[in-house]
């Protein structure tokens, strides 16, 4: 019978092909944007969430504004990593220096840190290795810098063993950073050295003592118990001034924008559920019309031996049929949009997730069902002898 | 096999009571060819859908097949029309969406017949009826003789008990009306029982016996 029911909505359906496509195209257009709208957010969420998450989740950052002319020196910072919870600390200043190699002078960011600087930004080495702790120890004039500076300074990528001079001071490049596939931020366009910190603070008038470092937790469910920790101990250190300093939880950060891209994409297919349930109305006006227009053929059946039941599912299933292939023809859609943005949009990646076409699927089928009820049964409930006698 | 005990049917029209059946009896037996003749707005249409299982009587008993057909539900007066009647239309009542070989299927297909079998009985109904050259037809595309022996096709496809013609050739020319009232004849001769309602004593007189229906009242005259 089921299979019957199938027969006949189809049957149905493509007698009236304009009609139908019509009809489909609110769900088509619902379902398209919903997938759509979705998607994009996902991958908005996606590229910022993996930015920060490349700066490591278990990243704390922690500034201090107020000294209490007591500053914090380099050597205190290893204090810091005593407890458990804690793995790392490194000092992080900048500063921005005239780099010349050659015949080309630019404007260089430089960063003056310590060996620990690179595991806990995961920063990635292209050639040649890190800044060491005895590098710091003696004040080297040694600098790791990233892939632009290195073409731009140096000419190719490849520059460790090269000299490159920053403010008249001439330092060895030991290591050139990988280029870092980001998104937002335009840290590849833009040069970039880290040096010992000991080496900056002897450059840089501004820079003297540690005013901003990174630390490490041990690994991620350790966040709190670090932050406490550290909190504890900068204020022990400052004086029980908790306005002396800030700590930044990155993992915090991390939920923060995650929550606020999931409202986002919750908002955008909201939307486009709007949408869909208008969708859903135009199928119902149209099965309506349909019901009235074929009230001899139901008499006819209904004569000839139907009961209410094969007339409700004929009906229905026509109505469900109709939402299910608009549902179909809508993740068609979806997929030829995306394609078509991702194109546009080359940096990031619009993956229709599984999960929202089976809430696309599922939501287009209780729709079917929801507004093909009241028209299937109004089909169903006509009297055999009315509906035979129907001419119209 | 129907009998009628004192069946009436009442309608309720503005203030006005119509008594489209009244106390009416009657009894036709299997095998039987019987025609139901009366002027138009006697109470013709109402006995058929009563007969037809379209309908209830409001008061008295309707006997099918030793069946007494009251206080039904909808969903059980389908099933005994889809089994134990064949209607026959005076406007052929064919979807029009259908082929022909579609339209006599349908009957099966509420009854929940395998695929194979109906298409071996559709093809035998088809070939009662001298149709098997336009199963693939829609009624559009068939004159209106064809179009009724469809019907004939629908309606015998099921091996009802009973056939139920309500003016079957008042839409068609006397020649083409001739054909049907001859398949009437075989369909008869087979053993099949025929009720014909008609208001046409022309075609009244093809059948056996005459049952005269005036103003709700019947009064059998024998054939």
């Amino acid at each position: 019978m089921i299979f019957q029911s199938l027969k006949m909505a189809w049957k149905a359906i493509r007698s009236n092909k304009m009609r139908s496509f019509l009809t489909m195209l609110g769900i088509i257009i619902g379902v398209a944007s919903l997938i759509v709208l979705v998607s994009i957010a996902g991958g908005a969420t996606n590229s910022v969430t993996d930015q920060i998450a490349n700066m490591g989740t278990n990243l704390l950052t922690v500034t201090i504004r107020d000294n209490k002319e007591n500053p914090l020196r380099l050597s205190e910072l290893s204090d810091f990593t005593e407890d458990e919870a804690i793995s790392m600390a490194a000092p992080n200043a900048q500063s921005s220096f005239t780099a010349k190699s050659g015949y080309t002078s630019e404007s260089i960011t430089t960063y003056g840190t310590t060996a620990a600087y690179y595991d806990i930004q995961g920063l990635e080495l292209g050639s040649g290795r890190f800044l060491k702790t005895t590098d710091v120890d003696n004040n080297s004039y040694v600098a790791v810098i990233n892939e632009y500076a290195a073409t731009e300074l140096v000419g190719r990528t490849n520059a460790v063993g090269e000299s490159i001079s920053l403010d008249g001071k001439s330092f060895l490049v030991i290591g050139v950073l990988k280029e870092e596939d980001s998104t937002i931020g335009s840290t590849s366009e833009r040069l970039e050295a880290y040096i010992p910190f000991t080496t900056l603070t002897r450059m840089a008038d501004n820079v003297l003592y540690v005013t901003n470092f990174y630390v490490a937790s041990a690994d991620e469910n350790s966040m709190d118990e670090a932050e406490s920790v550290l909190t504890e101990k900068m204020l022990q250190r400052l004086g029980d001034d908790e306005d002396a300093f800030t700590i930044v939880n990155q993992s915090s950060v991390l939920e923060a924008m995650t929550s606020v891209t999931n409202t986002l994409a919750l908002m955008l297919g909201g939307i486009a559920a709007i949408s869909l349930v208008v969708g859903g109305i135009g199928i119902m006006n149209i099965m309506l019309v349909s019901v009235t227009e074929r009230t001899k053929e139901i008499g006819i059946r209904k004569a000839i031996g139907a009961g209410r039941g094969s007339i409700m599912l004929q009906f229905l299933i026509e109505a469900l049929m109709i939402s299910l292939m608009g549902c179909v023809i809508g993740i068609g859609s979806a997929w030829g949009i995306l394609k078509i943005a991702g194109i546009f949009m080359s940096s990031m990646s619009f993956d229709i997730s599984l999960q929202v076409v089976w809430i696309a699927v599922g939501f287009s089928a209780c729709i079917g069902v929801a507004f093909g009820i009241y028209p299937a049964n109004k089909a169903a409930r006509k009297h055999p002898i009315e509906a035979l006698r129907y001419s119209g | 096999m129907i009998k009628f005990n004192d069946v009436s049917k009442i309608y309720q029209i503005g203030d006005e009571e119509v008594r489209a059946l009244d106390h009416a009896n009657m009894r036709i037996s299997q095998g039987e060819f019987v025609s139901i003749v009366g002027p138009s707005g006697s109470g013709k249409s109402t006995m058929m859908n009563i007969i037809g299982c379209l309908d209830m009587a409001d008061t008295g008993e309707y006997i099918l097949d030793g069946q007494s057909i009251a206080r039904y539900s909808e969903r059980e007066l389908a099933r005994i029309r889809n089994r134990k009647i064949g209607f026959i239309f005076q406007d052929f009542n064919l979807i029009g969406k259908m082929t022909a070989e579609e339209n006599v299927e349908l009957p099966l297909i509420y009854q929940g017949v395998h695929a194979s079998e109906r298409k071996k009985r559709v093809q035998e109904a088809m070939e009662k009826v001298e149709l098997t050259g336009r199963m693939k037809h829609r009624p559009t595309e068939l004159s209106g003789g064809q179009q009724q022996r469809v019907a004939i096709a629908r309606a015998l496809v099921t091996n009802p008990s009973l056939f139920l013609a309500d003016e079957p050739t008042g839409n068609l020319d006397s020649k083409t009306g001739k054909e049907i009232i001859r398949i009437f004849n075989e369909l008869h001769s087979q053993g099949n029982t025929i009720v014909l309602i008609t208001h046409d004593e022309k075609v009244a007189d093809q059948a056996n016996r005459k049952i005269r229906i005036f103003d709700g009242c019947v009064e059998e005259v024998e054939g």
